[in-house]
Formats: structure tokens, sequence, C-alpha cells
């Protein structure tokens, strides 16, 4: 019984994070980002015409965890993530945060132990869920093509 | 006028993926690797099954930016290995195709957490 009115308290009390306001922001950023992506997609295409398909979003995907990383460095990103949530996160830009900002964060322990080693604290289960996944894809694929 | 619709659907497809995951970041608490690891996986199934072609035909960037969108490459790698070199090519294809963008991100994660040292929090 005391343990369910002070969940209720907490409830009452604890500061809401307003859901339109987040989804709305989320929303904005994460469309934002994606036209960058395009933008950035259209010039390298403007400067090099015959560029190859797979070259193209190579090149772009590049240049986007540049900006990621580099707007995470200088503090940025981080302050983004606060309002936009998933639209900070989800696109690669955020893939690159999530990089960035845990080798920062444990660059006092030194290059080793916590730049290397912090640095895939977020992004080694992708890595993994994602080489893993291609390799199954390609195997069982290779009975279909 | 064809680059506002462009840009549009590109603004509208990205922002409603952004948007999707922001639902589930509100309603359940779920932490940002696991919506990026289900949003990776997600975009491998799409790759596999031939929707993704569809998508990125209509929104381009809204979609490949995203993470969906390294999650096709990587299906999409394994396949085009496969097909070309057999099995030696199943295994590396996936990564082959996302070697750019995985190697610059721990090479400019490694070099900005060098130069930019951490302050402290302001949130």
């Amino acid at each position: 019984m005391e343990k369910e009115r002070y969940l209720e308290y907490v409830k009452q009390t604890s500061p809401k994070t307003s859901m339109v306001r987040s989804l709305f922001l989320s929303f904005v950023v994460g469309g934002l980002i994606c036209c960058i992506g395009q933008f950035i997609a259209d010039m390298i295409k403007l400067a090099v015409p015959n560029i190859s398909k797979e070259m193209l979003s190579s090149a772009t995907s590049i240049i986007l965890i540049f900006l990621g990383s580099f707007f995470t460095g200088v503090g940025l990103y981080d302050k983004l993530g606060y309002y936009a949530g998933g639209g900070s996160i989800i696109p690669i830009t955020g893939f690159a945060n999530s990089i960035v900002s845990p080798a920062m964060e444990y660059n006092r322990e030194g290059v080793v132990f916590g730049v290397c080693a912090k640095m895939f604290t977020i992004a080694g289960p992708i890595i993994v869920f994602g080489i893993v996944a291609s390799v199954i894809v390609g195997l069982v694929g290779m009975f279909f093509v | 006028m064809e680059y506002f619709l462009t840009y549009l659907k590109v603004f509208a497809v990205g922002g409603f993926i952004c948007f999707i995951g922001q639902i589930f970041i509100n309603k359940t608490n779920v932490t940002s690797a696991r919506i990026l690891v289900g949003y990776l996986l997600l975009g491998i199934i799409l790759e596999v099954t031939g929707a993704f072609k569809y998508i990125e035909e209509f929104a381009k960037a809204g979609v490949t930016v995203p993470i969906i969108g390294f999650g096709s490459n990587l299906a999409k790698g394994a396949l085009k290995g496969a097909a070309e070199n057999g099995i030696l090519g199943a295994v590396s294809g996936g990564m082959t195709a996302v070697a750019g963008g995985l190697t610059s991100a721990i090479f400019f994660g490694f070099i900005f957490a060098l130069i930019f040292k951490s302050k402290t929090k302001k949130l």
C-alpha cells in the first residue's frame, strides 16, 4: 500500500517530458538531418556526375559521419539530442555520436582502456548484430541467387 | 519545384522514421542501443524482402540516412558477394559494403575523442 502511494506520488511530481513536443522535435530534426544528407548527395553528384550509386551513398555517409563526430566533439550534438531524442539518434549521424560521445567521456582513463574500449559501448551491439545478420543473409542467399 | 518535392518527401519519410523511434523511447524504456539495433534489423529485412528498393526510389535520403540504410547496405553487400564469389563473398560482402562508413566512424571517433576533451555535462 505504502509503495503504491509512493509510486503515485512520484508519478505526479516527476517532470513530464512533453509527449507532443518531443515527438514534434524528433520529427523535425530527423527530417532535417535526412534533408542535409540528400543535399550532400546532390552536391557530390553535381561535382562528380558519373559517380556510381554505391560510391555516392558511401561518400554521403562518410561526410555525414564526419559532421556527426565533429559536432559531438564540440559538444553541440549532445545538446541537440537532449531536445530531439530519436530525431538525433536514428540518423547515421547518431551512430557517429554514439561512438564519439563515450570515447570522449572516458578519455581520462587512457587511450587503450578509455577511448578505444568505451567507443563501442553503444555501437558494439549494432556492429555485432549487423555482421552476424549480414553473414546469415549471405549464406542463406547463396541458395536463392 | 521538382527539387522542392524531393526534399519534402525526404523530410517527411525521414522525420516519420525518427517519429516512430521517439514513440518507442517515450512509451517503453528501451535504450537507444536497442532502438538502433531494431532499426538495423528492420533495414536488413526490408532489403531481403525487396521492399527497400521501392521505398528508396520514393524517399531517397529519407530512408538511407537513418540507420535502416546501414542495415540495407549490409544485406545488399552480403547478397551481392554471395552471387559473385560464393561462400567467401557471402561472409565478406556485408562488411565490404559498409567498410567506408564503419571505418570513418571509428577513425573520426578516435581522432575527435583525442582532440576534444569531454566537458562536464551541463544538461
